[in-house]
């Protein structure tokens, strides 16, 4: 069976073969805003009853940009802008409810799941990243958790992902310091899988896709779920240590800055 | 000498001609680059002189000598 479909103008997703291929492709680097999420439940929505008959979902780029810049905070500037603040705050409480649950679906989907990453995968677009069972990265990928710099933490259940990936170490010295890593530090360090030439990153993940045909899918998703669980307790509490944050002045501030910035790089810690 | 490996580099990746590129030059302005192209920059300087030089000591670093001078103090 051969499907492919778009979703808005935010994201394309193609079936072949028991491979799913998720491609995000919003201007300017994918960023995550309510039609990114819209365009992601709907693609969850339309994949789930047909798990049985895949395999592997590969999740990519289309853009040269990078995978996703994270969550979009000009969107989110406005939105806090125009919404009376309590209003504001609501509405930000339910963003973050539809956005962690789509990651968890993502995270819990019983397929193999790959991500590619190119150029920049900051903040939620890490966290994004952070869901898949593998990552290859391409030699221009980037990574980076620059929320503090916001007054905030990642708020889209990227920090106990990460710990459940890496060290500690490696936790504190990228959200303590906001830094960006390149693929060759992030495979060091354990987070990338595979490191390959740009451009190569999807042939990389279809040959992936394609052994992972080659196993009995009932011991594949044992083994996912028993070597992957899904860390609920400090999701909950990333989410509520996030709310909180993001209630105090701090946050409206950072943003006007980051927003405002003429820097060419508005993201620097 | 590392300066000037810098602006071959960056001239190879952005279609600049290094010989309009000068050690002094604020980097981002002359090659009209946007912060996704400053991050990739920033990871080809990376591989190519072998060093991890993270983004906070970065603040403030605009000529193409500066980014040299950061790159020779951390190799």
């Amino acid at each position: 069976m051969t499907e492919d479909a778009r979703i808005g103008d935010v994201l394309g997703w193609t079936f072949q073969d028991g491979v799913y291929e998720l491609t995000l492709d919003q201007a300017p680097c994918n960023e995550i805003g309510a039609r990114m999420l819209e365009a992601l439940e709907g693609f969850l929505d339309s994949i789930t009853p047909n798990l049985d008959s895949a395999h592997a979902l590969i999740i990519r780029s289309a853009l040269r940009s990078g995978f996703c810049a994270g969550a979009d905070l000009r969107a989110l500037y406005r939105g806090l802008q125009e919404a009376e603040s309590a209003s504001g705050r609501r509405q930000l409480a339910q963003f973050i409810d539809r956005i962690h649950a789509v990651m968890d679906r993502l995270d819990t989907l019983p397929l193999v799941t790959v991500g590619v990453i190119n150029g920049i995968c900051f903040g939620g677009g890490l966290e994004l990243a952070l869901t898949c069972d593998i990552l290859i990265a391409e030699k221009s990928a980037r990574f980076a958790f620059p929320e503090l710099r916001l007054g905030i933490v990642p708020g889209f259940g990227g920090i106990p992902r990460l710990k459940r990936e890496v060290g500690n170490a490696v936790v504190r010295d990228l959200l303590l310091t906001g830094r960006s890593v390149n693929a060759r530090k992030a495979q060091a360090v354990g987070l990338v899988s595979q490191l390959v030439p740009v451009g190569e990153g999807l042939t990389a993940a279809r040959a992936l896709a394609k052994q992972a045909a080659k196993f009995d899918p009932t011991a594949r998703v044992a083994a996912k779920r028993f070597i992957k669980p899904l860390p609920r307790a400090e999701l909950h509490e990333e989410k509520r240590l996030f709310l909180e944050l993001a209630s105090r002045p701090t946050l409206m501030e950072a943003l006007k800055r980051f927003v405002e910035s003429e820097d060419v790089r508005p993201y620097l810690p | 000498m590392t300066a000037t490996k810098l602006i071959e580099l960056a001239a190879r990746r952005f279609g600049a001609d290094p010989r309009q590129l000068k050690p002094a030059d604020d980097m981002f302005e002359t090659l009209g680059i946007d912060s996704f192209q400053a991050a990739d920059l920033m990871t080809e300087v990376e591989l190519e002189f072998d060093v991890e030089i993270p983004d906070y000591e970065l603040q403030g670093i605009k000529t193409f000598q500066a980014l040299a001078d950061k790159i020779d103090a951390r190799r």
